[in-house]
């Protein structure tokens, strides 16, 4: 029984020294590589902003102040100001909240999706792969950007239809990805092992072939939300995406375009903004990628 | 119906695969059967359906294979009639298999630990509370560094130290049969016959019965208290491991002996002549008489049936209807 004791009787520290030791890996991985750190600065900034930043705000950036129209970048205004009067800055950083809400939502949404889907076409393979192949492809047909605006367009430009258009337009990517691997997966004797001891279709699906698909769609993930923010300014621009005044900041880079000669801030200020935003996730995707795999770890 | 064996009893088992080259009669009806507690060793040249027959058993095989045959005893259930979820609460909990390559057998991203404790969860052999304490002490059964080895991914295990995590899932759940696929095969000599050591000891305690499949005449003799030898899908020769070695009776289970290299007895080592029939086409009759000496008309059409000839020793064989039986003394040679 004194071992029962001496178990009540370890602290929290000792008891996960296991996870602890992981975790302290993971972060001297993370540390060792200078781009995951630049892309990780870059997406803490960018997180910071979209959650303090709006709390922050010199001006409202939707109210028009036709005083101050087109003015250049100076002391009051740094990003300058636009055709309306409105104050750039402020309306990058709000615009950098509705970013991230596409981001978080469109990743959720189609990451899920994707991976069930995936999983499911992989592992059964047969009819079900076939049925669902062919839907993906049917998918994969049409370039991006002109998917997700027809259905933009289809369904009304709005927030709820942005996510939800440009989410249909990528789960295909994390379905293929699931499903190449859950189909090299299957294969592998673990699969057989764990049968042979009894584990039933759902427990090999989610326990031991979804933990082995992960890994790749999580680093899409992350580079692909480089590319949400690109479909979604893209859409913004089209005049498909988040409607005006609401601060976007594809719409933004657009409202610049008859201004691009005289007034070039208008336009380079938010587009820094999606250059500093894709970069950072790209960096960063590339890094999660290197810590995930446990074959790289020790 | 009487049964063979009070804990399994295969009867006439045949699988097919479906492939290009046409179909593959990989077991051509097996007949084998087991006691409680019982060690039976299953030989056999690569190929002649000693994997299939387990997996058969199983239910563990895939497309493009089929089981178009035969009836699997256990206990008092038929394993091939049983629906998928009933068939999934045996594995595991009442028959369990190790493999050859213990290190892909083990899913490379969790710790081995984990992997323990999720078989024991899943086959109610433990609850989350206690799970922890007795995956150290199944652990510690198999001989290892408990608090060590639990939270070691596989890449990081040693090949016989993850056969012994293997055996230790395999055994957690305490099923009345493990099968053992060649749980050596990949391993060095000298751990090899630790693993068969610690195979033995914790069947021994546990009281599991163990079907032992692999080439190696060394760890029947070793290992096996009742031996089945199977050529191109069928069992030709049933018999007690002592027996087996001393009065083998079937032309193909001399030749194997006769293959077997012996200390002391240099220059004695013969190969069984032709090879291994192709099974998209095996021949007709008895499948070993191309390559035996002693096949007459009778061998080329029907295939003989498994008859018992003496105690407990079943030989599939026209000779021994025929004219006696022809064992080795009779053929002028020394037995093993």
């Amino acid at each position: 029984m004194t071992v029962a004791n001496e178990k009540t009787a370890l602290g929290f520290f000792e008891k996960n020294k296991p996870y602890i030791d992981d975790l302290k890996h993971t972060v001297f991985l993370f540390r060792k590589s200078k781009l995951t750190m630049v892309g990780f600065v870059l997406i803490v900034i960018f997180l910071l902003v979209a959650f303090l930043g709006p709390l922050f705000l010199p001006y409202d950036p939707i109210a028009q102040n036709f005083a101050v129209r087109l003015q250049p970048p100076s002391q009051e205004h740094l990003f300058g100001t636009d055709q309306f009067g409105r104050d750039i800055f402020s309306r990058v950083i709000q615009g950098s909240r509705m970013a991230l809400w596409i981001i978080f939502l469109v990743s959720a949404i189609s990451g899920l999706l994707g991976t069930t889907v995936g999983i499911i076409a992989g592992y059964f393979g047969g009819l079900i792969d076939d049925i669902i192949m062919r839907i993906t492809d049917m998918f994969l047909a049409f370039p991006s950007l002109v998917l997700a605006m027809a259905f933009a367009a289809m369904m009304g430009p709005n927030f709820t239809n942005t996510i939800i258009a440009i989410s249909l337009v990528n789960w295909t990517t994390y379905a293929r990805l699931a499903r190449a691997e859950a189909m090299k997966v299957k294969e592998q004797p673990y699969i057989e092992a764990i049968r042979s001891v009894g584990a039933g279709t759902g427990r090999i699906l989610f326990l031991h072939v979804l933990p082995m698909c992960i890994s790749p769609v999580i680093v899409q993930l992350t580079l692909r939300m480089g590319t949400i923010i690109l479909t979604a300014a893209g859409l913004g621009f089209l005049g498909l995406g988040v409607q005006p005044p609401t601060p976007e900041w594809g719409a933004m880079v657009s409202d610049g375009r008859n201004f691009l000669v005289d007034q070039w801030w208008i336009s380079t200020f938010p587009g820094f903004a999606i250059v500093f935003v894709v970069l950072g996730f790209n960096l960063l995707g590339d890094g999660i990628r290197d810590m995930l795999d446990p074959r790289l770890r020790r | 119906m009487d049964k063979r064996g009070n804990l399994l009893d295969v009867r006439q088992l045949r699988v097919i695969f479906h492939t290009y080259r046409g179909l593959i009669k990989a077991l051509n009806g097996v007949d084998l059967w087991m006691d409680k507690q019982e060690r039976l060793g299953i030989v056999g040249e690569t190929g002649c359906g000693k994997s299939v027959t387990a997996q058969a058993m199983m239910r563990l095989i895939e497309e493009p294979g089929k089981i178009t045959e035969g009836e699997v005893w256990f206990e008092n259930r038929d394993l091939l009639k049983l629906s998928e979820d009933e068939m999934t609460k045996i594995r595991g909990r009442e028959i369990s298999m190790i493999f050859q390559e213990p290190k892909s057998s083990l899913n490379p991203v969790f710790k081995s630990g984990f992997q323990i404790k999720e078989t024991l969860l899943n086959a109610k052999k433990a609850t989350p509370a206690n799970a922890e304490e007795e995956v150290e002490k199944i652990l510690g059964y198999v001989g290892m560094d408990a608090s060590r080895v639990k939270n070691m991914y596989p890449h990081e295990l040693s090949g016989g130290m993850a056969q012994r995590v293997m055996i230790a899932m395999a055994l957690a759940t305490q099923p009345k049969l493990l099968i053992a696929d060649e749980p050596t095969s990949a391993l060095d000599v000298t751990i090899q016959a630790q693993i068969l050591e610690l195979l033995s000891d914790l069947t021994q305690k546990m009281g599991n019965a163990v079907m032992m499949i692999t080439h190696d005449m060394g760890i029947v003799a070793e290992f096996c208290d009742r031996v089945v030898v199977m050529y191109a899908g069928n069992a030709v020769e049933v018999a007690p491991t002592k027996e087996l070695f001393q009065n083998p009776i079937h032309p193909y289970t001399q030749g194997l002996l006769r293959a077997v290299p012996r200390v002391g007895r240099p220059g004695e080592l013969k190969a069984i002549p032709g090879t291994v029939p192709d099974l998209v086409d095996p021949p007709e009759g008895c499948r070993f008489h191309p390559r035996c000496d002693y096949a007459f008309d009778q061998c080329k059409n029907v295939l003989p049936p498994l008859l018992e000839i003496s105690a407990h020793h079943y030989v599939s064989c026209y000779l021994c209807q025929k004219d006696g039986c022809p064992s080795a003394k009779k053929a002028g040679e020394e037995p093993w």
